[in-house]
């Protein structure tokens, strides 16, 4: 992104572009606190989970008049991250990109256990964990307590015919039986032996890295560190059906322009001009383990020589996005994911943990409509 | 004994030899006039309000509301919040009572090792032997990390299953310990970090408390039959006193404010039971934006701590008084 922004500044002579990169965590409490004060940046790159509160919150502003300028519509992008973009009718974000979970394997232990095609199913995803067994990894699929745990969930509960939420992010569904069904799915391979017990947040990755677990479902972005790895024989394939229908989690990061932005009307040129040249050019952006939203930038024979990214992108009509609701990314954190926590540390049945935090999540949402009037 | 003892943390105190004579002039300061007095203190009282008064005061206000700063209405509740918190299985108290319960546990373990310890290397490390001064830098170094640092180094040591700890323990046929994930052990995964990073500290304190305690009532117990032990109960530890009622006191507000070590060691796991108080307020305050119902909770934190501060200050206090 760096060297991106570097070459605009040497196109634009009469813009100039600061970039600054912050922890998500610390993005989402400063940038609220910088704009407002007017110190912030006029243009920002958010979570999908995060838009409809920053909207709520003023912190950006709608670009439906940018998007009409720019001539930009639902045939330039992929059709659920476009519609991801409203929020109360409004259009807050132009997107840049989508981000799902995809299947890890690898591929060197996986062909040592006689198995030459990456699992697609759940038929296949459980024999390949027994081959792997059988040939001498004692631990092929390490399911983890912490993230992506809920992420995994999601896409999961998802298959099973589930939500997390319903259509309108009102009330919290994820109790279901379908949540049930997933979590059993994911301890299944701890009871088993499949798994470690007690994987703390990066084990999997660890281990992955160190050969010792050889099947991991995890960000998209994470194909650049398995890249790292030296003698690592990996690939990658669409997080596999384990319920009915194809799933999985996904997010997207979306162009916003800030409220401080939006008082002057130069600010506001430059900004589009930015947004407008960088989505022609999210080629490489992606390189860094990301799929374009932009339709011209995804079906170029640039993009298709980007092996990984081109398979996982395959999983774009599955992807699940949570509601345009504001708050409702808050929301995840204290409910589900501690609930698969729980389950997953062996803490708490599934039904009990998901119907504690379901309870919980119904009376968050209920605090998010009355605080933003949604 | 008795009151010889007394001498040493009236000098600590005090310090010079003529304070007594000072004191005596304390009535003529008086009359000397508020306002010079007012003039000297200006300076302070003038920070003390603007960063410790003011936020306070704001802070008060706020937990009064359901405030959001950015949004246009910031409805006043009264005591709603706080009503909240002492409401059983209300949004905010179960979360909350538990980062609470979480904070205790983390305090009665942490205190009288990050007391004890410091103390015993501060004794040990007081001995003039060689190597003595790379001795006390090293039990000093970790304290000049940064929590983050500390939290991650100690994260993937003690990690259950990639862990360099349980690699070990394992050469030794004991099976992987849950350190991060599962109680009491996660409690261990939070102490022994913060007990090796922040120990030198306290240390340093009690080395400097320990010079000011006089050689010769050293002296006077040896030549009286004191064994070290009954030197190291009769003249160390009540030549420590004032030193010790600072220490016991920072060291519990600094455990009960503690933040890092769970929010990167354990990440509040299993659930959310190594979850700290602070954790707990930074999430509803800075994550959810509710920094009413935040400021409520920071507030009844506040007043649980300057109840446990009170209540060491009189204990620590009380004992002196008895003598």
């Amino acid at each position: 992104m760096k060297d991106l922004v570097d070459t605009f500044n040497g196109e634009h002579p009469n813009i100039t572009v600061e970039m600054t990169t912050l922890q998500w965590g610390d993005f989402y409490a400063k940038v609220p606190n910088a704009v407002a004060a007017g110190a912030g940046p006029e243009i920002a790159v958010l979570h999908i989970d995060q838009l409809a509160t920053n909207a709520a919150r003023r912190v950006v502003v709608p670009l439906d008049d940018l998007a009409s300028e720019l001539q930009l519509t639902e045939n330039d992008f992929h059709p659920v991250v476009w519609s991801a973009g409203i929020y109360q009718d409004q259009r807050y974000g132009i997107p840049l990109d989508v981000h799902p979970l995809g299947l890890y394997v690898n591929t060197g232990l996986l062909g040592a256990a006689g198995v030459d095609e990456l699992p697609a199913d759940r038929a296949a995803l459980e024999n390949a964990v027994a081959a792997l067994q059988e040939s001498g990894v004692e631990q092929p699929f390490w399911v983890t307590a912490t993230w992506p745990a809920h992420l995994m969930f999601i896409s999961l509960i998802n298959q099973f015919g589930g939500s997390i939420y319903d259509a309108e992010g009102a009330t919290a569904t994820f109790n279901s039986e379908a949540g049930v069904e997933s979590l059993n799915w994911l301890t299944s391979f701890i009871e088993s032996g499949a798994s470690p017990g007690d994987v703390a947040n990066d084990a999997q990755a660890q281990a992955f890295r160190q050969q010792r677990n050889s099947i991991t479902w995890d960000g998209i972005w994470m194909m650049n560190e398995w890249a790292k790895v030296d003698g690592l024989e990996w690939g990658a394939a669409a997080v596999p059906v384990i319920g009915d229908k194809p799933a999985v989690w996904a997010s997207s990061h979306q162009f916003v322009v800030t409220s401080q932005a939006a008082e002057d009307d130069n600010k506001l040129a430059a900004s589009s001009a930015f947004i407008a040249w960088i989505s022609e050019r999210s080629i490489e952006w992606a390189k860094s383990g990301q799929i374009p939203a932009r339709n011209s930038v995804r079906e170029s024979a640039e993009f298709e020589a980007l092996e990984v990214q081109s398979i996982l992108a395959a999983q774009l009509p599955d992807v699940v996005f949570p509601p345009t609701v504001a708050g409702i990314g808050d929301v995840t954190t204290p409910t589900f994911e501690l609930a698969v926590n729980e389950v997953i540390l062996g803490k708490a049945s599934a039904q009990e943990a998901l119907d504690a935090a379901a309870g919980k999540a119904d009376d968050l949402l209920a605090d998010n409509r009355e605080k933003y009037g949604g | 004994m008795a009151e010889t003892l007394r001498l040493a943390p009236t000098r600590v105190r005090r310090g010079l030899p003529g304070a007594r004579g000072r004191r005596a002039g304390a009535g003529r300061a008086n009359t000397v006039g508020l306002g010079t007095a007012l003039v000297f203190l200006l300076p302070y009282l003038v920070l003390f309000g603007a960063f410790i008064v003011a936020p306070i005061a704001y802070g008060l206000w706020i937990s009064l509301h359901e405030w959001d700063f950015l949004l246009p209405g910031k409805p006043f509740v009264g005591f709603d919040n706080y009503v909240e918190l002492f409401t059983s299985g209300s949004v905010s108290s179960g979360p909350f009572w538990a980062a609470m319960r979480a904070t205790a546990i983390f305090v009665v373990l942490s205190v009288p090792l990050l007391v004890s310890v410091p103390l015993a290397l501060a004794v040990a490390l007081k001995r003039r032997f060689p190597g003595r001064n790379l001795l006390r830098a090293v039990v000093f170094a970790p304290y000049v990390l940064g929590v983050a640092v500390v939290g991650l180094l100690w994260r993937y040591l003690l990690d259950p299953n990639v862990g360099v700890v349980n690699y070990y323990l394992g050469k030794l046929g004991i099976d992987p310990v849950p350190f991060t994930t599962d109680t009491p052990w996660a409690w261990l995964a939070l102490v022994v970090p913060t007990l090796w990073w922040t120990a030198g500290y306290n240390m340093v304190i009690f080395l400097a408390g320990l010079q000011d305690i006089p050689r010769e009532l050293y002296e006077a117990a040896t030549i009286d039959g004191a064994s070290p032990w009954q030197r190291f109960r009769n003249v160390t530890l009540p030549g420590l006193r004032p030193v010790m009622v600072f220490v016991v006191t920072i060291t519990i507000l600094a455990s009960a404010n503690v933040f890092g070590q769970p929010y990167l060691i354990t990440q509040g796991q299993p659930g959310r039971e190594t979850r700290s108080a602070i954790m707990q307020i930074g999430e509803v305050g800075l994550r959810q934006f509710n920094m009413g119902r935040a400021s409520a909770m920071s507030m009844v934190l506040t007043l649980a701590l300057m109840g446990i501060s009170l209540v060491t200050l009189s204990f620590l206090r009380e004992r002196k008084a008895r003598r």
